[in-house]
């Protein structure tokens, strides 16, 4: 019984890191960069909800809905500020643009804010306990794994059933020919990030549910487990993230539980070093050959 | 005589000059306790930034988990000084090496992964690191480990940085070190070629992760206190920042780069609040206008020595 409450807990956790796992892998994807700033992106999205809750008094489902697109706004600036101008330049100048852009976000927000965690409104999301066959079950978390999965069937449809899905597909996979075939590359980057940010923003939402506090400095661990998460399923490919998200999700809540709260970071780090290793592409990448 | 060599020595004259000078202004307080201490760290950072760029600018291998040999090295070399009554330079040197085996135990798997992938692995080690520390009693675990005997001074890390910094200079410049170089350029040309890119590679990350060890020793040494989270991930980040900014596999980039981003955040200190939203939007408009870092590859002043010492040798 300990075992699928604990199930339950981990699938919570890896929904949350699994879309914002998406995000990283669609915008690498898309022009082959890790997006640094990501994680303070999800951030921002929690704290747009934060507001929209507490400030203007929004539901759930409104607040939600704010913290994505605050949050599909602030990808597309960090877009447009540290990976526009640079597209030519070497890859690890815009890694340097993207950190100093991820500083920026949380100190505007620390200035803006506090630097003190601050206590996610109760009433987003009320608590109810749901007791079935010997287990009680979070409402929250249930519906956190709906929302999830309800964004992740929304985004293959996007992907895969309209235009601006196609032309997305035809960029990440040849951006000149793409453009030779009429396809505005520039606007489908802005596009893509702005898919993957808004992902985010409901990501930093469901994550100040769960664990109910937010501070400026949130987004940096479940950013980077967010990321390793898309490595560990491939990077690029969607259905990889959202593997890899639910992977990290389990074993970091059955190492805390069955082996040591201090060591769980350093087991989900190790599960990725290890699978790196043996299969450097990840756990659904295709292996690809390098041609001279 | 031969390039290397001279360059070696103009180097060492400078840097002897330079120690003079600085020692005068230190000792006559002009400049005064927390000038001092700026001047000190920056030379750690550049210990840092300097071996790192043997990995990440003139080899080309991006690491994110350099601030975790750091960590090896500060935590060996203060439990050297406090449990084993060593010498300082022998605890020093002990960091170190304990510094570069964990390096190469750490680079032998990691090394084959290439581009983001060993980015991402590297800096995954330099986590699973910080959490080791952070659980091991003897280390003062989280609370940190208090009470190292303060024995860095400003010659011991001065001394120490030139050092590095000829060593670092001289294995670039070796036939090794273009061997290194040609792994950057292009791994399989240069596998082609017959150079054995695993084992350069390799030579790479152990020697920069002594050289961490070292920086860690003396940064431990310096403020007798140290915390797992004093080298964390934005440790590493900010070292890799210094050798990105400076210019890839440029010494006399690094060097300048880390000077400046060092002071930088101490100089805006009249800004408050305003200072850390200052840095990054200087650090975007610089990578802006000079994507390929200060300095690019080249190195400051080289060349100005080869013209005078061309008109010397007729």
């Amino acid at each position: 019984m300990d075992f699928l409450q604990q199930a339950i807990n981990g699938l919570s956790l890896g929904f949350v890191y699994a879309i914002i796992a998406i995000g990283y892998t669609m915008v690498y994807g898309i022009i082959g960069l890790i997006n640094f700033a990501h994680g303070d992106v999800f951030m921002v999205g929690a704290y747009f909800g934060f507001f929209a809750s507490t400030n203007l008094h929004l539901g759930f489902i409104p607040s939600l809905l704010i913290a994505m697109g605050g949050a599909a706004l602030c990808g597309v600036i960090v877009e447009k500020i540290a990976y526009k101008p640079l597209r030519n330049s070497p890859k690890l100048s815009i890694l340097i643009t993207a950190i100093a852009m991820s500083v920026l976000l949380e100190n505007l927000v620390r200035l803006k804010m506090t630097t003190d965690p601050q206590t996610y409104p109760e009433t987003l999301l009320p608590q109810k306990i749901i007791h079935f066959a010997g287990l009680s079950i979070d409402n929250r978390q249930i519906i956190i794994i709906l929302i999830s999965i309800l964004l992740v069937i929304i985004l293959q449809f996007i992907v895969f059933k309209t235009k601006t899905g196609k032309a997305m597909r035809a960029a990440s996979f040849d951006k000149d020919a793409a453009a030779l075939m009429g396809i505005n590359v520039n606007s489908i980057i802005s596009i893509t990030f702005a898919i993957g940010s808004a992902l985010a923003g409901a990501g930093g939402v469901l994550f100040g549910i769960l664990y109910s506090s937010i501070d400026p400095y949130m987004g940096i661990m479940p950013g980077l487990k967010a990321f390793v998460a898309a490595v560990l399923g491939g990077i690029g490919i969607i259905p990889g993230a959202l593997l890899g998200g639910l992977i990290m999700g389990l074993v970091e809540t059955f190492s805390k539980v069955y082996i040591s709260s201090s060591y769980s970071d350093a087991i989900a780090f190790s599960i990725l070093i290890i699978i790196l290793i043996v299969k450097p592409s990840g756990l659904l990448g295709k292996k690809t050959r390098e041609k001279v | 005589m031969k390039k290397e060599f001279r360059n070696t020595l103009i180097l060492l004259g400078i840097s002897i000059i330079l120690f003079v000078i600085l020692t005068i202004l230190m000792d006559s307080g002009i400049l005064n306790i927390y000038y001092s201490r700026i001047v000190i760290l920056i030379c750690i950072n550049v210990i840092l930034a300097v071996s790192l760029n043997l990995i990440i600018g003139v080899t080309g291998q991006l690491t994110l988990g350099h601030a975790g040999f750091m960590s090896i090295g500060a935590y060996a070399a203060a439990m050297a000084t406090m449990e084993m009554n060593l010498p300082f330079p022998i605890a020093l040197l002990f960091g170190g090496i304990v510094a570069a085996v964990i390096g190469f135990l750490i680079g032998m798997p990691t090394l084959r992964l290439k581009g983001d992938y060993l980015a991402i692995t590297t800096l995954g080690f330099g986590e699973i690191i910080r959490v080791v520390i952070t659980n091991i009693d003897q280390l003062g675990g989280g609370r940190g480990l208090a009470g190292i005997p303060p024995k860095t001074n400003f010659s011991w890390v001065f001394f120490i940085m030139v050092f590095t910094i000829l060593i670092i200079y001289n294995i670039a410049r070796s036939s090794q070190g273009r061997a290194m170089m040609s792994v950057r350029e292009d791994e399989i040309a240069a596998e082609a070629m017959g150079i054995n890119t695993t084992k350069y590679k390799i030579m790479a990350f152990v020697t920069g992760s002594f050289f961490a060890g070292i920086a860690g020793g003396l940064f431990a040494h310096y403020l007798m206190y140290i915390k797992p989270e004093q080298f964390g991930f934005l440790k590493s980040v900010d070292l890799v920042t210094y050798v990105v900014m400076g210019g890839m596999g440029s010494l006399t980039g690094s060097i300048l780069s880390t000077g400046i981003l060092t002071i930088l955040p101490e100089g805006l200190r009249f800004l408050n609040d305003y200072r850390m939203i200052i840095y990054p939007l200087a650090l975007i408009i610089i990578m802006r206008f000079r994507p390929q870092g200060l300095m690019g590859t080249k190195e400051l002043s080289m060349k100005v020595f080869d013209k005078f010492s061309k008109g010397s040798d007729k």
